[in-house]
């Protein structure tokens, strides 16, 4: 998956946007040491608070990967995975087809946080026999948490994805063909980004109705549009190249050219830039969430934990801070994946140098 | 300069316009009946669906009800909110001061704060400062909204019962619907003033900290950030360097030859950030329990109460459009390329 933020291996795209000084990197060994010695990655990786955010990144990635063996799951999840009371710890054993299934078919009653009795007050680690408490109706907090960070990886993952489909047809289709075409695409492009993001998702999943699918669209729906602005600005400079020119003139058709000569060239640092992204747009739904327009009730998903720790900032009388638990755990996970993420895209906007208005 | 801003003018209606297809053809994924629900008033009216839709003329094509609506709009028939049991209408200009008190107290902040820590950074580069600003900057970009307001009260109203959320306290609510309270601007501070009732305008004031914190640490940590990095470019530039050699004193330098044109990316980040406290009132409104529009909207959306959240939209696309206008009007003024170009 995109969790991992390194440059795609063919080619060196990346370097096409470096000043011509530092194009010349020394041909020894593979591109991945090639990559690795390139001016680009050792500025990267003497910016200390770069490798912090890439730390928490790749943390949060293995948490999200391992979730399913470090947590136990709900009676409906083991159920799914066609699992018996008797062979309850059948997903953790690799031998088991359960495992994969976990892991690459993972059912969505595995989502749902298990819970542990039916409480409406929110219980501690101590008196709920979990690791972090409850929050109310009796919802795992540790498992929420980690079941969350696959939640919140699949999301940026599939959003930055359709996103990026979008981006690359409407800028595409505007940088190559110019003209009133693309007057007309980017003047459209303008509008979307001029509401404001939040209310256009709130209008969109009012109308699709809830669901983790429904909030996938609608942050697509938003995201799409800067996306759309770097790949025109991309293939605008790409286009002018003699190498197109020439395809051009053989007689390839636009869309050839578009796809096999424009595109290949002109997407890299996009694609990175894009993925960056995923912290964001994270946040996005998490926020939808919060607001109650996101996953149904119980799905494990960081923003729904946060809104259920609204009803419980008041203490009983005299122990003010006795829930601190249900704000405090997924409060922290939304803020360490948001910065990891800021710091790394910090770092490699610095590098790539990729600015939206072309 | 006059007829730069009658060009912008010009893109006014065309941008609005734009917006406006977008949210009415988002509607179009509803059926008849529940685009008619934005017209029903109370429960009775139920059954009389087949007729609104008539009357709304709801089953026609598209444009002909993107026509048909925006002849509504400006007759001032924007629907039925139900959340708030009234007009939308009414329900705008009756949330919208409280809403804009919030938002232009947030804006203070923002722009003194950012600017301010901004300069600072750039001006003693790698420095204690420069250090301190960033880490800050970073972390107020980091934390989410509403992370941030929940954490708030957690401290300040759980542990220190300092702040409450809400609008005001309730015994000041019951005085003011005692009567006798004259509503003038509809903002609370103020009002509570003209009235001479300065316990009401504390009060109010003190309900206002956590939720302009919440509003403003987003917005601050970018404007901080921009203003930093564009500082430094300014510099760095030729003419920076040519005034000092001329022997110009330092703060003479700074603040007339770099600041000036380290702002202009400034101001167009200010653009963005007015979009980023339209998102953040909707959060921050609901967190503090501060009867504004983005609560409302919010409410509406969860409750699929159509007119509310379309008005609302409709709305901020207006806010939106003017302000990016102002930022247009700005630049111009600022920077005399953008005038003659």
């Amino acid at each position: 998956m995109s969790d991992d933020p390194r440059t795609p291996p063919t080619e060196t795209p990346v370097m096409s946007t470096l000043p011509a000084g530092d194009a010349a990197p020394e041909r020894k060994g593979n591109w991945l040491a090639r990559w690795w010695s390139s001016k680009s990655m050792k500025r990267f990786r003497r910016n200390p608070l770069a490798i912090v955010g890439l730390i928490i990144v790749v943390a949060f990635a293995v948490i999200a990967i391992a979730a399913p063996v470090l947590t136990t799951p709900s009676r409906s999840c083991l159920r799914d995975l066609g699992l018996t009371a008797a062979t309850a710890d059948g997903y953790r054993d690799v031998t088991n087809p359960a495992f994969y299934k976990m892991m690459f078919q993972t059912p969505d009653t595995c989502y749902m946080m298990p819970r542990v009795g039916y409480s409406p007050i929110p219980q501690p680690a101590e008196t709920s026999g979990t690791l972090l408490g409850t929050t109310s109706q009796g919802y795992d907090i540790f498992y929420g948490l980690l079941w969350g960070s696959r939640t919140a990886f699949r999301i940026g993952v599939i959003v930055v994805g359709i996103g990026l489909l979008l981006g690359i047809l409407v800028g595409a289709t505007a940088g190559y063909l110019g003209g009133w075409i693309d007057n007309v695409l980017m003047r459209f492009t303008d509008m979307v980004i001029a509401v404001p993001a939040l209310v256009l998702a709130l209008v969109i999943v009012m109308v699709l109705g809830n669901s983790i699918v429904n909030l996938m669209i609608a942050i697509a729906a938003v995201a799409w549009p800067s996306y759309a602005r770097l790949v025109r600005g991309e293939v605008l400079r790409v286009k002018e190249l003699e190498y197109v020119t020439g395809a051009q003139s053989i007689g390839r058709r636009p869309f050839g050219v578009v796809v096999r000569h424009i595109l290949p060239n002109a997407i890299g640092p996009i694609l990175i830039v894009a993925s960056l992204d995923i912290g964001s747009i994270v946040l996005t739904a998490a926020a939808l969430s919060f607001l109650g327009l996101g996953p149904e009730l119980g799905y494990a998903d960081w923003g729904q934990m946060i809104s259920f720790a609204r009803n419980w900032i008041l203490g009983p009388p005299g122990q003010p801070l006795a829930y601190w638990y249900t704000s405090f755990w997924p409060g922290l996970v939304i803020v360490l994946f948001v910065l990891g993420w800021n710091l790394l895209g910090d770092a490699f906007r610095d590098v790539l140098d990729v600015r939206g208005n072309v | 300069m006059f007829t730069f801003i009658a060009r912008r003018l010009v893109m006014l209606p065309i941008v609005f316009f734009g917006v406006t297809v977008i949210i009415v053809l988002l509607m179009q994924l509803l059926t008849p009946a529940q685009r008619a629900a934005a017209y029903i008033r109370s429960e009775n009216q139920a059954n009389q669906i087949p007729q609104i839709i008539q009357q709304y003329r709801l089953d026609e094509p598209w444009y002909v009800q993107y026509g048909l609506w925006l002849q509504r709009l400006s007759e001032g028939d924007w629907g039925y909110s139900r959340t708030t049991n009234e007009p939308v209408l009414t329900t705008l200009q009756k949330r919208f001061p409280t809403t804009a008190e919030l938002a232009l107290l947030a804006i203070l902040p923002v722009i003194g704060v950012g600017i301010f820590l901004g300069t600072a950074a750039a001006l003693n580069r790698d420095g204690f400062i420069d250090q301190f600003v960033r880490v800050l900057s970073i972390f107020g970009w980091s934390i989410p909204t509403f992370v941030m307001g929940i954490w708030l009260l957690v401290i300040f109203y759980g542990l220190l019962g300092w702040f409450e959320p809400g609008r005001i306290s309730t015994e000041y609510v019951v005085q003011i619907a005692q009567g006798g309270f004259q509503r003038y601007t509809g903002m609370m501070t103020i009002d509570a003033m003209l009235n001479g009732r300065f316990d009401i305008a504390l009060d109010a004031l003190r309900h206002l900290v956590l939720p302009v914190i919440t509003l403003a640490t987003v917005q601050s940590a970018q404007i901080m950030r921009v203003m930093r990095s564009s500082l430094l470019d300014a510099l760095s530039e030729d003419y920076v360097r040519t005034a000092r050699a001329k022997g110009l004193q330092t703060t003479v330098v700074n603040r007339k030859h770099a600041r000036r044109n380290a702002l202009i990316p400034v101001i167009t980040l200010s653009g963005f950030v007015m979009i980023g406290l339209i998102n953040g009132v909707v959060i921050t409104e609901t967190i503090f329990n501060y009867p504004g529009l983005g609560q409302w909207a919010a409410q509406a959306a969860l409750s699929l109460d159509y007119a509310s959240v379309l008005g609302f939209a409709v709305f901020t696309a207006v806010v939106v459009v003017i302000a990016n206008l102002l930022v247009d009007v700005l630049y111009g003024v600022i920077d005399p390329r953008i005038r003659y170009a």
